[in-house]
């Protein structure tokens, strides 16, 4: 039995992007969120550090000084025009947030507090520059806090622990050409109380489904972080665009993975090997710890390779607080603090923390314009399809995101999503047909995985996921080689193949998690391909990628963006887009 | 390079043990001959290391033995608020809970929290508690025109309300009140804390509003004081402290 229903826009996700865009998109059309969590249990809720913008109100900053770090800690991989409108439209989306009451810290003037944070500097790089408001190291909880308090006030409509599992377009998008048109008609959900399938019928889409750091072991990355909707994007056509930039934060908790933010490096934390010594100076002389995160979890991770790791496999480095004051500790690192206290019983007043790499974000996504409006090549829309957040690629990040740009991204394109979406909607007279067959493939996706149920599937959800993900860590992570890709490509097929033999154990028709994380399991191979692949393509090391092979920037052959396409055969095609340089031209790269 | 995930820290150090696990399960199905609706203790037993959480345990026996078995996570590290449950009869978050803190040679006792219809095993129903929390109007209200820029607040005005701003809505407070378990009206503490973060903001002028909701029959003269919220919070809020506060306002008209 399949409900319908009928929006002018529907929203998937209620993060940060998702929940910003409803805001917009409520007030001016009608709008459905689907989420499948709880909005305030979002990964956006678990942001420490800042938000970044150049408020001037610590030091004089400018955001043309903002857009230039940006696109240098992105190696030039940056879409200027975007890099431009993220940096100005900066401080608007952090006065908007403090007006809709977010709690940030104060200066002694009672004006919002701003903090030094990796990449982000006065003037072109002369020296580190505070830039990033921030709210402790909660920052992110209290901008997802916040917006779900002001979508209670706005009474949006929420659809929450609804997976959405397809996408409805009126064709295929990598059949229409230069001159045909393709627009978004709805979405197929799953509801988990129930089991039953939904249709939303919509005049526009947003997607706003976040990260799939799962696609890796070691990772700052919820469980649920799984890449839904890239993999539905994919399926249905759609391009994804930098897939092989993946962010390795410099500072999980040794062995968990556990984000410690960079704002501990910010406030004066220091990274040192084995020997105490302060490795960074050697790696980056004029920002050391403050250099951007591609570059210190290299630096960590050959630290580590060259022998000077700590511990008894001499396998993390450590992150050392102990000459901050404790009460300052208290004030502006309360958070992260008690994650070492209690995951790792490291005292941080006394001792120092060990940390490792952990994979942190994803720098690509489903590409947009700056709109909102989501590409099916290089040039096309889809017409009433938008993506924001850390699932899109507008591309703000290029090869690297600085810290601190995510959520101003998430607020900044959040916004201009919803704006754009209901407009399109108010726009368009009819809302699309679904076709009579358009919840087949749920339907049939869930009723196949449900028949495994005592079947003779041989294989176990939990199996597959723990192999690709060894596999995404030891071959994919911050070196890569086209041996190491080579393997890890050949194990990501084998697993592809060995899903297909997947049994869940789950018969129930009511909160059927085990049900949904076999599907999870399937974005999440199917992404693990593309990452791969574009890795595999690009020969050079840029930001976020670093070929041993190609250990150097190319930029004749690579001021590009990759775009990967799935093909009807299921093979993974390569094409290219190239990078909008507006005024800064690719320099080398030194901090 | 690999990171460390298969070794924490002090590998070998760390002593893998046996656990037990006694879950209360719910079948909201009826499945293997169950009615529909049927309530029962399970007992799992896992291999683990005393520096795993809760949650660690119940994944491996969900991945490992019995898919069936239901419970909410994300975050995984107590800050997304999905995974509150009574773990030896106190609320708790698993994912923030680690076995070596717990008694190892019982049995952990794995509850869902009380007080909210359960749906399945660890699941309830958060439906109102939420309802709870819309009534209190969470959000800020003002009058008049917006600032052009920020609105100022002095350092000491944002230190007021600090400790209700890190509310997770976890429930856990909630459901460990003796009032909230027994009366149906009750808000429960975790109303009154969000009620609390903007009564207190010197930004907000929504507060008599809220104080009115508070003093209403549902409100805060509910609590007697029990502290149970206080303890199970997670995120170490000292809730009783703030209803105090929410009554003296209510008392003496000052904030
Ligand atoms: C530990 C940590 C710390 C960070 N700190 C910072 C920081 O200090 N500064 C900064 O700028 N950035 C930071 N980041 C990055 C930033 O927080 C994220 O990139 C950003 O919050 C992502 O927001 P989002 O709205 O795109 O996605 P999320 O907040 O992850 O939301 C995704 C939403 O999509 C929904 N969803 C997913 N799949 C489906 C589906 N199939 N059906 C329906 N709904 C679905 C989920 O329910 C959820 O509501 C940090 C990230 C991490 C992990
Ligand atoms: S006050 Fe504490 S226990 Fe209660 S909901 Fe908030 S975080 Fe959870
Ligand atoms: S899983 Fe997020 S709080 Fe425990």
């Amino acid at each position: 039995m399949t409900t319908e229903h009928e929006f002018d826009v529907v929203i998937v996700g209620a993060g940060g992007a998702g929940m910003r865009a409803a805001l917009e998109s409520s007030q001016r059309a009608k709008t459905a969120v689907i989420t499948k969590l709880y909005p305030t249990r979002s990964h956006t809720g678990a942001a420490q550090g800042g938000m970044a913008a150049a408020l001037s109100n610590v030091e004089d900053d400018n955001a043309e000084w903002h857009t230039f770090d940006t696109v240098k800690g992105g190696d030039y991989l940056v879409d200027q025009d975007a890099a431009e409108i993220l940096c100005k439209e900066a401080v608007d989306a952090v006065l908007d947030l403090e007006k809709m009451g977010l709690p940030f810290n104060r200066t002694p003037e009672g004006k919002v507090d701003q903090r030094r944070f990796g990449g982000h500097t006065r003037n072109h790089g002369e020296a580190a520059v505070r830039r990033a408001c921030y709210a402790a190291d909660r920052t992110g909880h209290m901008i997802l806090q916040t917006l779900y308090q002001q979508c209670i006030k706005q009474e949006v409509e929420f659809f929450n622990e609804f997976y959405v599992l397809d996408l409805i377009l009126d064709g295929d998008p990598q059949a229409a050409g230069d001159d045909g048109e393709v627009a978004a008609a709805g979405v197929v959900a799953y509801q988990l109380s129930t089991g039953e399938v939904h249709t939303f019928r919509a005049k526009s889409v947003i997607f706003a489904t976040g990260g799939a750091g799962k696609v890796f072991k070691t990772t700052s990355n919820a469980h649920t972080l799984t890449g839904d909707g890239m993999g539905i994007a994919l399926r249905a056509g759609i391009p994804l665009e930098d897939m092989e930039f993946f962010q390795f934060h410099p500072t999980g908790l040794a062995g968990l993975g556990i984000l410690l933010s960079e704002a501990a490096r910010g406030e004066g934390g220091i990274l040192r090997n084995s020997e105490g010594e302060r490795f960074m100076e050697r790696y980056a002389p004029t920002i050391k710890d403050l250099a951007p995160r591609d570059m210190v979890a290299r630096a960590m991770a050959n630290e580590v390779r060259e022998g000077r790791g700590c511990g008894p496999n001499k396998d993390y480095v450590l992150l050392d607080l102990t000459h901050l004051e404790p009460s300052h500790i208290d004030e502006k690192l309360p958070d992260i603090t008690e994650f070492a206290r209690t995951y790792l019983g490291v005292e941080p007043y006394t001792e120092p923390v060990p940390v490792f790499p952990t994979a942190h974000y994803a720098m690509g996504g489903i590409p947009t314009n700056v709109q909102g409006e989501v590409l099916r090549d290089n040039t096309h829309v889809v017409k009433g399809l938008y993506a924001a957040g850390e699932c899109a690629c507008v591309s703000v990040h290029g090869a690297n995101r600085l810290g601190t740009n995510s959520l101003l991204d998430i607020n900044v394109f959040g916004r201009r999503a919803g704006i754009a979406a209901a407009e399109y909607a108010n726009a368009t007279d009819v809302t699309p047909e679904l076709p009579a067959d358009a919840s087949a493939r749920v339907e049939a996706l869930v009723a196949q995985l449900r028949e495994t149920v005592g079947g003779d599937g041989t294989e176990r959800v939990a199996q597959i996921r723990k192999e690709l993900q060894e596999t995404m860590d030891r071959n994919v992570q911050v070196f890569r080689t086209s041996d190491s890709l080579a393997e890890a490509h050949g194990v990501v097929k084998e697993l592809q193949e060995r899903y297909k033999n997947v049994a869940i154990h789950d018969r129930g028709t009511r909160f059927n998690t085990d049900l949904l994380e076999a599907i999870e399991l399937g974005f999440l191979l199917e992404l693990s391909e593309v990452v791969i692949a574009g890795a595999e393509g690009r020969k050079e090391s840029r930001g976020g990628h670093y070929r041993e092979d190609f250990p150097t920037r190319d930029d004749e052959n690579y001021m590009q963006h990759t775009m990967a396409y799935k093909r009807a055969d299921g093979t993974v095609d390569l094409d290219w887009k190239p990078v909008v340089v507006t005024k800064y031209q690719p320099m080398e790269r030194k901090y | 390079m690999t990171a460390t995930a298969e070794k924490p820290a002090e590998a070998g150090a760390i002593p893998s043990m046996t656990v037990t696990l006694k879950i209360l399960r719910f079948d909201p199905d009826g499945l293997d001959g169950r009615e529909a609706g049927t309530e029962y203790w399970e007992e799992f037993t896992v291999e683990a290391h005393a520096t795993d959480r809760v949650l660690d345990a119940l994944h491996k026996i969900k991945w490992e033995q019995d898919g069936s078995l239901a419970f909410r996570r994300s975050c995984a590290h107590g800050v997304c608020g999905s995974d509150a449950m009574r773990i030896n009869a106190r609320n708790r978050l698993a994912c923030k809970t680690l076995l070596k803190d717990l008694n190892p040679a019982k049995p952990i006792m794995v509850e869902p929290i009380k007080g909210l219809p359960v749906e399945k095993d660890l699941i309830v129903d958060m439906e109102p508690f939420f309802a709870s929390y819309r009534e209190i109007m969470p959000f800020l209200m003002t009058t008049g025109t917006a600032p052009e820029r920020e609105r100022l607040q002095s350092p000491e005005d944002r230190a007021r309300f600090d400790d209700t701003t890190k509310c997770i809505l976890c429930a856990a407070c909630t459901t460990s009140c003796p009032v909230f378990w027994t009366d149906g009206q009750y808000f429960g503490p975790q109303a009154i804390v969000g009620a609390h973060r903007f009564i207190f903001d010197s930004r907000d002028e929504g507060e008599w509003d809220r104080l009115e909701i508070l003093n209403d029959k549902a409100g805060v003269w509910k609590c007697r004081t029990a502290f149970n919220c206080t303890e199970a919070c997670p995120r170490g809020i000292e809730v009783t402290k703030a209803i105090s506060e929410v009554k003296h306002a209510l008392n003496t008209g000052e904030i």
